[in-house]
């Protein structure tokens, strides 16, 4: 069954937890990332508000921690995410999901 | 064995276990109390994730808990006591590793030595903000020491004490005010006791990164997510703004104009709680009077808003039920914080949001969880002699600040240090305080002479850094919370959501805890006082007694929620004579403030402008629009970093490498400076360097440069420590701009000039080069000018 991450960005605040807590589990040094935060930097639209995306992307070395979900535990990622803005479950799970959210949200498979 | 080895928070064998616990510090933080989960193997930690039965953080956990490992074994971390001569200050190569035993005898005599001859009142005790050290430097003070004189080395200790004292002087010993998030049930937002609340307005805060005071700060995603409307009030739109409903962005410091403008419009529009305030406020028309001389209008010039904004922060704080304000340390370092603070009290009070569910908490003293850790410590007072600290530095010059202070005015401190006198001081303990890198301002350079004047300097850490090896002579090495049995008190006992367990998992070097390390000292200076025979029993007996808890039991459940009553006032628990209302002296809120009056401050909110404020209002404007245009702030915080902490450890200094000023992109044009580039401001205290963010979120006209920075990459020794003066914006600070009370300072109140620097180093010798500190001396000058005759000094009538 396709498994996959779910990024609900609204919510993501660029806190870099993902980052870390992947190299915890994989033991990945500082020149490498599983999972990598990513930026839209903030602009302003014309009502005066903001637009500014945080986005953490799974790279190649994401294996959506095989060990830990083998456990039934969630990704290191989605465990420590300070604002539970991960999610992780089959793909068909996080369609669901994503329509439940309705907007502002990717699904990624790494 | 692996049974018995096994108990409620260890589960595993003896070379491979799980270790549940709550955090706090070291590293630095909040006593937030955030669950881990720490995994041991062979009697090391190999592994930290969140614990997902924590009923706060729920299994989150920021970066500088998930960099635990790096942190605890670090090559650079200091794991036994070390030593030098005095005469070997600056000198990286000079520490020579002692024994307990040889550091405590040394201790010991030296004390001694120097209270014999200069009296008790010759040591004080320096102590950093948010770690433990907050909570037990009093008690090292009082008990170990037995000095009256604890300070914290932040001008006006502008961070947390202002807003506190200005809420139990309006409000009546309510505790620290803070957003109710559900932190006093198990269930949380689910139980039935909560509200969510409607509006909060996140005010001079940027409480995501920064955990403040014991406050988890995602959990304002949590109430974004069930539905809660956010508002904001600050200079910049963080990236919590630009998830906000509307955003009023000001120019920094001028946050009493608003404050009072929005209390005009609520008043004028009739949108308060005529109930509450016809029955719980005092002086309700004067204080009306009063706001009515802050049309949104006069505000929005002040501040460089739009008056119709006001109106609606205003309108949609007002009309929501419930509604709440998390108010920030911006409150804490502008000229008329305590005034903009006061407002916020009224605001609350008068929208009928105090001590409800979903709105504002307020822990009055008569409950018996009141300053439980927080109690004790300033207990440890019993040690002193009567009078010690009614006649402290400062009982002339700031008696409120000093009568209800248990840490002495810090401006003073410096002001006593360069005159020798009248106290003596010879002997000086940096307590987990790097205080010339992160809070000594101001003037860091002059607190940086001033420490020559101490015979013996004795610090407590975990890595060394530029304040200790400029001045220390002794350095007593720290553990992590991972490494101590202990408890953690969130907003250091003055608001009790809960307490949690700080479970031990392993064993580092020679390190103590704080508590540990009070109790070493205090067996050879106060013997009697000190019998504790390790910290659980010191944490043992404070728990019967306030909760009539052991050790064990509480270990066992966790995490413990003292009960929590709303309304109080209406209950007769809201003062320690049972009868109904407020602490006050008028058992009322008081919008007009009467111990303001009877100490002779003026006692209704009004706004002052900063005298170095680039407006033409402003004392010292038409030189500071010339010279230095721009509207300084300082003091915003990253996720990877406590203050000045963690900028050795790689994983983290490679998110957030150099230290930042934030400029918008008409200002960049305007001073030439590009992003990524290196910049140097300047004012006439001083300069530094700092890389620029050119950001269209911060307001035009003003700069956001961060504190706290120095680099453990370059060279240790005198001059350099460690670049600690490069990029060390508290040099640009003016000293003693505090309110007449002498809380608060005007860290978000400044100026400066901006122009483009080749690199960090460009042009800079900090200001303890002589001609630059020659100039910050002249500027000084202008500061005491102001304050002589400043235009809020004036008594009440």
């Amino acid at each position: 069954m396709t498994h996959a991450l779910l990024v609900n960005y609204q919510y993501c605040s660029g806190c870099h937890s993902c980052e870390i807590a992947c190299r915890n589990a994989h033991g990945y040094p500082l020149t490498q990332w599983g999972i990598k935060l990513e930026e839209v930097a903030p602009f302003e639209l014309d009502d005066g508000s903001f637009e500014w995306i945080y986005e953490p992307i799974p790279t190649k070395l994401c294996d959506l921690c095989a060990d830990r979900t083998a456990r039934g535990e969630d990704p290191a990622c989605v465990h420590n995410c300070l604002a539970f803005c991960l999610e992780y479950g089959t793909l068909e799970e996080m369609t669901k999901r994503a329509e439940e959210l309705g907007s502002r949200v990717s699904i990624v498979l790494p | 064995m692996s049974e018995q080895f096994e108990t409620e928070w260890r589960k595993g064998t003896p070379d491979d276990y799980v270790v549940r616990t709550c955090a706090w510090s070291a590293p630095g933080c909040h006593p937030v109390g955030c669950g881990l989960k720490l995994h041991v193997v062979d009697g090391k930690l190999v592994d930290v994730e969140g614990d997902p039965d924590h009923p706060i953080s729920q299994g989150r956990l920021c970066v500088r808990c998930l960099s635990l490992p790096e942190y605890i074994y670090h090559p650079d971390r200091i794991i036994y006591p070390m030593q030098r001569a005095k005469e070997d200050r600056g000198n990286p190569d000079a520490w020579k590793r002692i024994s307990w035993d040889e550091a405590l005898d040394y201790i010991e005599e030296t004390t001694k030595r120097l209270q014999a001859e200069y009296g008790r009142e010759t040591v004080v005790v320096f102590s950093g903000t948010g770690r433990e050290a907050t909570l037990y430097g009093v008690a090292m003070a009082y008990g170990v020491f037995r000095t009256p004189y604890h300070c914290m080395a932040l001008s006006g200790q502008a961070c947390y004490g202002p807003r506190s004292s200005v809420a139990n002087f309006i409000c009546g010993n309510i505790g620290y005010p803070e957003i109710d998030i559900a932190g006093n049930y198990p269930d949380r937002y689910d139980d039935p006791r909560y509200t969510l609340p409607e509006v909060v307005l996140v005010w001079g805060k940027d409480p995501l990164p920064s955990n403040p005071d014991g406050f988890f700060g995602h959990s304002i995603i949590d109430l974004m997510k069930r539905g809660t409307a956010m508002l904001m009030i600050d200079p910049r739109v963080t990236w919590l703004g630009s998830r906000c409903e509307k955003v009023l962005r000001i120019r920094p410091g001028t946050d009493a104009a608003i404050a009072m403008a929005m209390c005009n419009v609520i008043i004028e529009e009739e949108l308060y709680d005529k109930d509450f305030v016809s029955r719980w406020v005092f002086g309700f028309d004067d204080f009306r009077a009063r706001v009515a001389e802050m049309p949104p209008e006069r505000a929005a010039e002040i501040a460089w808003c739009d008056a119709d904004d006001i109106r609606y922060i205003a309108r949609r704080f007002a009309g929501a039920h419930p509604a709440s304000i998390a108010w920030g340390l911006a409150f804490d370092q502008q000229l008329a914080g305590g005034q903009a603070g006061h407002c916020v009290m009224a605001l609350c009070a008068m929208t009928g949001n105090l001590d409800v569910p979903g709105g504002i908490l307020c822990n009055a003293s008569s409950v018996v969880t009141m300053n439980f850790l927080g109690k004790w410590r300033t207990a440890t007072a019993s040690n002193l002699e009567p009078g010690d600290l009614e006649n402290r530095i400062g009982h002339e010059e700031f008696p409120v600040f000093t009568a209800n202070m248990f840490s002495t005015q810090p401006d003073l401190i410096l002001e006593d240090l360069e005159n020798d006198g009248p106290v003596k001081f010879r002997m000086g303990v940096l307590q987990s305080s790097n205080l010339f890198t992160s809070t000594a301002n101001v003037l860091p350079d002059r607190w940086y002479e001033a420490f020559k004047r101490f015979e013996f300097v004795l610090a407590t850490d975990l890595f060394m850094n530029p304040t200790i090896q400029a001045a220390a002579d002794m350095f007593l090495p720290v553990k992590t919370f991972v490494e101590q049995d202990a408890v953690v008190v969130p907003y250091y006992g003055s608001n009790l959501p809960y307490i949690g367990s700080i479970n031990k998992a392993i064993t580092v070097g020679e390190c103590l805890d704080d508590i540990e390390i009070n109790i070493a000292i205090g067996k050879r200076l106060n013997p009697e006082y000190w019998y504790y025979e390790d910290s659980k029993q010191f944490f043992d007996e404070q728990l019967r007694e306030a909760f009539d808890l052991s050790l064990d039991e509480f270990k066992a459940m966790h995490i413990y929620h003292p009960p929590y009553t709303y309304k109080k006032y209406e209950k007769g628990m809201g003062r320690p004579d049972g009868y109904p209302g407020f602490n006050s002296p008028t058992g009322k809120i008081e919008f007009k403030s009467t111990l303001y009056k009877n100490w002779g401050y003026e006692p209704l909110p009004y706004y002052i402008e900063c005298p170095y404020s680039p407006v033409p209002e402003a004392e010292y404007g038409q030189e500071v629009m010339e010279k230095y245009p721009l509207a300084m702030t300082t003091g915003a915080r990253k996720y990877t970093s406590f203050h000045s902490e963690h900028r050795m450890i790689d994983s983290l200094r490679q998110i957030d490498p150099w230290p930042i000023v934030q400029v918008h992109p008409d200002d960049a044009a305007k001073y030439g400076v590009v992003d990524g580039g290196w910049a140097t401001l300047e004012n006439m205290f001083g300069r530094c360097n700092m890389k620029v963010q050119v950001t269209p979120t911060i307001h035009p006209g003003v700069v956001m440069a961060q504190h706290g920075w120095w680099f453990p990459e370059e060279d240790a020794a005198e001059p350099n420590l460690y670049g600690v003066w490069k990029s060390n914006v508290n040099v640009m600070l003016a000293h003693k701009l505090n309110n007449p009370m002498g809380y608060g300072s005007i860290h978000k109140n400044m100026c400066c000039s901006i122009r483009p620097a080749s690199s960090l180093d460009e042009g800079l010798a900090g200001n303890v080069e002589p001609a630059l500190h020659a100039q910050a001396m002249e500027a000084n000058a202008g500061t005491e000018a102001f304050l002589a005759q400043r235009p809020d000094q004036h008594h009440a009538e």
